[in-house]
């Protein structure tokens, strides 16, 4: 079993990358559990069609300890098991201790266990890893893959550098690596060639080049993921390269993050290129 | 030798602290919401905290702490404490009716940031507060500051919720009293009251954690200052702080609000301490000092004059709190010995620039060192190095005392192993007096024990 997690910097295209790209190895026969870690709980919304589901935090408080997996797992597009964390509203409570309290939990309910036959696990987490909760899916024995979705756009990119300083950190102790970066394209002039180089200099690839198209709107207007809406669409013909290249992927590193004058001076030399 | 690791030779350190002499803030906000008459402390977090807390204070002052908890889960650290807090409310004011619930927090609900102001008002919306009653917090993360803090944080609460200045001002001097023991505030009380000057005690513990037994459980001893009282505190010509540390604050935060001038003295410990208390009180109550006062005085005078032989040049090394470290220091001094290491857990510049006005031409040897830093394996590193004739703490001294084959005298918070501590006061004259001859005894005691047979007499 691969477990992936998945970073990036907020609105990025995470959890709508992470579920295409999911629906793309659900079609080839792999076997996925998708666990949503950010307390919007929309991490799952495309694979379900929209199914608004309970979470795990809010079962846990509504019924206590004593729960089930049944009540907290939904069987979404292509039988992917889809669980979604959730967490407090924003403003109170603590969203961080949520995402550790959950992992443990489905830890506990056996959800990774050998019968369920899992190919897969993918965390799809908020953001950038403001704190320890965050980290929680690359601590030791959760996920050992990491990608990070990203763009030719300065914060996405100081974000995702961010990401792999704390890989950096947890690698040196830990299982997880990191797999690649998938960038996400905004548009940005030169940004297939700025990232690949972005991904060199931290010692890891660019996974693929998702380009942008309206198509993947009009898929999450109706609740479906590109491949599930239109399978004929070549965008989805992009995630299943996308797909296709993760199951492949045999590169996985400890990155070497850069500090922010290197980081700047990247971003520069591309701009002067132009 | 319990503590036979510890070695003579000090290693810099930065990073560890080895036996801190301070304890978590909620115990100070805890002790000093029991000072307020028919008040509740109630912990905003995990049940573990409230059990300690109530576990250290039961266990120092042999009487039960009641104290609610809002018993944080897993479920509570993510969504927040709101709900527990809500709930809790409720139940207590249904179930144990106290007039008002002291809400102090914890490190969670400090850490995941829970909105106290807000969750109290939601708890007023929804009518939970019955009419009459109160509600009030004070913060208390215990990564921040000691218990001594946590004193001062919730006497700051009290007066910010209660004290109320109207266009009626009375002639009445109001004391804050520092972290001392219900005894201790007893007798300030009495000199207050021989001294006939109107004066408010808040908080005030007598009567709380030292009720007789008579067979007759009462949840809300007759003991404490009155909500009407902290009220009033608004309205009184002049505040006198008990030790700046614990009362200053709050002082500052009653002349904020209600124009109450304040002047703040130490602990009145010992008999300089206990001049400039009574002079203070003399001066802003407008009384004069009895003659009995004046006796008291003199009888501890003659005490100390017919002995201080034994006094003379003793070594002495302290730890504890530093509103009573301070005049407990000037006090050695005062009967000719030599204070020449103290540490307290509580940082601050007062505490070092008293130590050093007190400490540096008298005792030039002296070692002092206050904050997170200063601990009691460093206090034993230091007696190791020269020792001492006298040890002074809580009772976390004795392993030293025990092992160093030193006098102890038990003094401060937490006296776990030693009863009596709530029966004779160390403030006042009389207070000055118990502390003399408790000094006396544990350094008689030890000569008779340890000296050799020749020298072994039956007057000393």
């Amino acid at each position: 079993m691969r477990k992936i997690a998945i970073y990036g910097k907020g609105g990025i295209g995470k959890s709508t990358t992470t579920q295409n790209t999911v629906a793309g190895l659900a079609e080839i026969g792999r076997k996925i559990m998708v666990v949503g870690c950010d307390p919007k709980a929309d991490s799952t919304r495309l694979l379900l069609h929209g199914l608004a589901q309970r979470t795990v935090l809010d079962t846990l408080r509504d019924e206590g300890e004593d729960l089930d997996l049944d009540d907290v797992m939904k069987v979404g597009f292509k039988n992917t098991s889809c669980v979604e964390s959730g967490g407090p509203e924003p403003g109170v409570g603590c969203a961080g201790r949520g995402i550790i309290t959950s992992i443990n939990l489905l830890e506990q309910l056996g959800a990774y266990d050998d019968d369920k036959q899992l190919d897969y696990v993918f965390y799809d987490v908020l953001g950038d890893v403001v704190c320890g909760g965050f980290a929680m899916p690359i601590r030791d024995g959760k996920a050992e893959e990491v990608y990070i979705v990203c763009s030719g756009e300065m914060m996405a990119m100081y974000a995702a550098n961010n990401i792999c300083k704390s890989i950096h950190k947890f690698g040196k102790v830990g299982a997880v690596r990191l797999g690649g970066l998938i960038c996400n394209s905004r548009k940005v002039d030169n940004e297939s060639k700025m990232i690949e180089e972005f991904a060199k200099k931290l010692g890891t690839q660019m996974v693929h080049f998702v380009p942008r198209d309206n198509v993947v709107q009009h898929a999450e207007i109706n609740r479906r993921t590109v491949i599930d809406y239109m399978p004929d669409h070549a965008q989805a013909d992009e995630y299943r390269t996308l797909a296709s290249k993760i199951d492949n992927n045999t590169m996985f590193v400890v990155p070497t993050p850069l500090s922010i004058q290197e980081l700047e001076d990247l971003l520069v030399s591309f701009d002067i290129m132009n | 030798m319990l503590l036979r690791h510890t070695t003579e030779k000090e290693i810099d350190r930065k990073a560890l602290t080895i036996n801190p002499v301070k304890t978590c803030q909620p115990i100070g906000a805890m002790y000093a919401a029991l000072g307020v008459h028919r008040c509740l402390p109630h912990s905003h977090g995990s049940q573990g905290c409230c059990s300690y807390h109530r576990s250290m204070l039961t266990r120092h002052f042999k009487e039960p702490i009641l104290s609610s908890t809002s018993s944080f889960s897993e479920g509570a650290s993510v969504f927040g404490g709101s709900s527990n807090l809500i709930s809790a409310i409720d139940t207590i004011f249904t179930v144990y009716d106290p007039d008002v619930i002291a809400v102090h927090t914890t490190c969670l609900s400090e850490t995941i940031g829970d909105d106290m102001a807000q969750i109290i008002s939601k708890a007023k919306e929804e009518e939970k507060i019955p009419k009459n009653k109160t509600v009030i917090y004070c913060n208390t993360p215990s990564y921040i500051g000691t218990h001594i803090t946590g004193y001062s944080n919730q006497l700051s609460a009290f007066v910010n919720f209660f004290s109320i200045s109207t266009p009626k001002k009375r002639n009445v001097v109001n004391l804050v009293a520092g972290w001392m023991e219900p005894s201790d505030m007893r007798e300030i009380k009495r000199i207050s009251r021989i001294m006939e000057a109107r004066t408010i005690l808040f908080p005030d513990m007598s009567d709380v954690l030292d009720t007789p037994l008579n067979g007759k459980f009462e949840m809300y001893p007759s003991g404490g200052a009155t909500i009407q009282e902290i009220t009033a505190i608004g309205d009184s010509k002049f505040t006198i702080g008990l030790g700046a540390y614990s009362t200053e604050n709050a002082c500052v935060k009653l002349e904020n609000k209600c124009k109450v001038r304040f002047e703040i003295v130490e602990i009145p410990i010992g008999l300089k301490a206990t001049d400039r208390f009574v002079i203070s009180l003399s001066r802003h109550a407008n009384v004069p000092i009895p003659d009995i006062l004046t006796e008291e005085r003199g009888r501890l005078v003659d005490l100390i004059a017919d002995n201080s032989k034994y006094f003379y040049k003793k070594r002495v090394a302290l730890f504890g709190d530093p509103d009573t470290l301070i005049p407990l220091i000037e006090f050695l001094l005062t009967l000719d010995m030599k204070p020449v290491y103290v540490v307290t857990g509580t940082a601050g510049n007062h505490f070092n620039r008293s130590m050093q006005e007190l400490l540096s031409e008298k005792v030039s040897e002296a070692k002092y060192k206050s904050g997170e830093c200063a601990d009691m394996f460093q206090l034993h590193q230091w007696i190791k190095q020269k020792s001492v004739d006298l040890l002074i703490g809580n009772t976390y001294g004795k392993y030293i005392a025990r092992d160093e084959n030193i006098p102890f005298v038990r003094f401060g918070f937490p006296v776990t192993d030693r009863p009596g501590n709530n029966y004779f006061p160390h403030v006042g004259y009389v207070g000055a007096s118990n502390l003399v001859i408790k000094i006396l005894e544990k350094i008689l005691d030890h000569k008779d024990r340890t000296c050799h047979e020749s020298k072994v007499e039956f007057q000393m």
